[in-house]
């Protein structure tokens, strides 16, 4: 479990020395990008907990949802169509469910281990 | 756990989750958040709405006004007595700063030399504006306008908020003086030594005077109206 914080430590710090700002307008679209990415990342995380993770399958998830995402939005910002809400709701929906049966499985393990 | 290349997968996406906060998370505490975007997005529409009436209100003002001088000229062509009154009331229009002037003079322009990038007005004080107007006025000159703004008797520059308010108008650096006199004398008044270019300099505004032979002086556009002040007969 130490990569995945060594690099989330290192994006942070890559982040905070960047030398230019995204401008405004498209601050919306990487909002909404990040929610995606994160729900990629705790789909990861479930996926891995239930054995089934595939990187292949991860990371183009995790690009893919992110891109489709922020352009979905940015379409809808064209057509006046709120459309970053529906990816708000979808992938908020899923972070939790992802999140709840992560602790499920989390929970198992323990269980298991104590017996 | 899993394979090594799982862990690098997830290490590099979490690289990239991480930068992607970090940028949100630095413009969200430039910018104040995509409400405040939004905000900005509707005031902006809010102002062009503003602005476009008052470009129709206006236009509405100078149709009046062309009307009022088709009056003035047909009563004028019926007497003399019409006539000559016209020629008064004209000239006090130009004395009042009632009407778009043009001549020789100069034009002053005030920049900030290090404009920051936090919006400040406080580099060039209204008191400096003052200064300057306060000395093309001694150097004789006829017509001033800073901004666009005919300053007339009732012209008032003042700090409001962030701004300076010049005829209930707001303005924000660069000013530009336009006055209407003898250019060397007021070039001469305002590059006098020890005086308000000097000063103006010393506090890091970047002063360019240019002498023009037709200057363009616009009127007072507003309505000008006394509620207290009466003529007194003695």
């Amino acid at each position: 479990m130490i990569l995945p914080l060594i690099g989330l430590a290192l994006g942070i710090l890559l982040g905070l020395f960047f030398p230019f700002n995204v401008p405004v307008v498209y601050s919306a679209y990487l909002s909404v990008a990040i929610l995606a990415a994160l729900d990629s990342v705790f789909g990861g995380i479930r996926a891995s907990l239930e054995n089934s993770f595939e990187s292949d399958i991860f990371i183009t998830g995790f690009f893919g949802n992110a891109i489709l995402a922020a352009s979905l939005a940015y379409m809808g910002d064209r057509l006046g169509v709120p459309i970053y809400l529906a990816a708000v709701v979808v992938f908020g929906t899923r972070l939790f469910q992802n999140f709840a049966v992560i602790r499920r499985h989390l929970f198992n393990i323990r269980r298991e281990s104590t017996k | 756990m899993k394979t090594i290349k799982a862990q690098l997968s997830i290490g590099l996406v979490c690289l990239v989750l991480g930068l992607m906060l970090t940028l949100q998370f630095r413009n969200v505490q430039y910018y104040g958040g995509i409400l405040s975007v939004q905000r900005a997005q509707e005031l902006a529409s809010e102002l062009k709405d503003a602005k476009e009436q008052r470009d129709s209100l206006q236009q509405r003002v100078k149709e009046y006004e062309s009307r009022i001088l088709q009056y003035e000229e047909s009563a004028a062509e019926v007497s003399v007595i019409a006539e000559g009154m016209r020629q008064d009331l004209e000239r006090a229009r130009l004395l009042a700063g009632l009407t778009d002037v043009g001549g020789p003079g100069v034009v002053v322009t005030l920049v900030e030399a290090q404009p920051e990038q936090d919006f400040n007005v406080f580099y060039i004080h209204y008191d400096k504006l003052l200064k300057v107007l306060n000395e093309l006025n001694a150097a004789g000159a006829e017509a001033v306008s800073i901004n666009e703004q005919r300053v007339i008797a009732t012209t008032e520059i003042r700090l409001a908020g962030s701004h300076i308010n010049i005829n209930y108008q707001r303005f924000a650096p660069p000013f530009v003086f336009k006055a209407i006199g003898d250019p060397q004398t007021l070039e001469a008044a305002l590059k006098l030594k020890g005086g308000i270019i000097e000063e103006l300099e010393y506090y890091g505004i970047a002063v360019s005077i240019k002498k023009e032979q037709d200057v363009f002086v616009p009127r007072y556009s507003k309505v000008l109206e006394f509620k207290y002040a009466e003529p007194v007969n003695k």
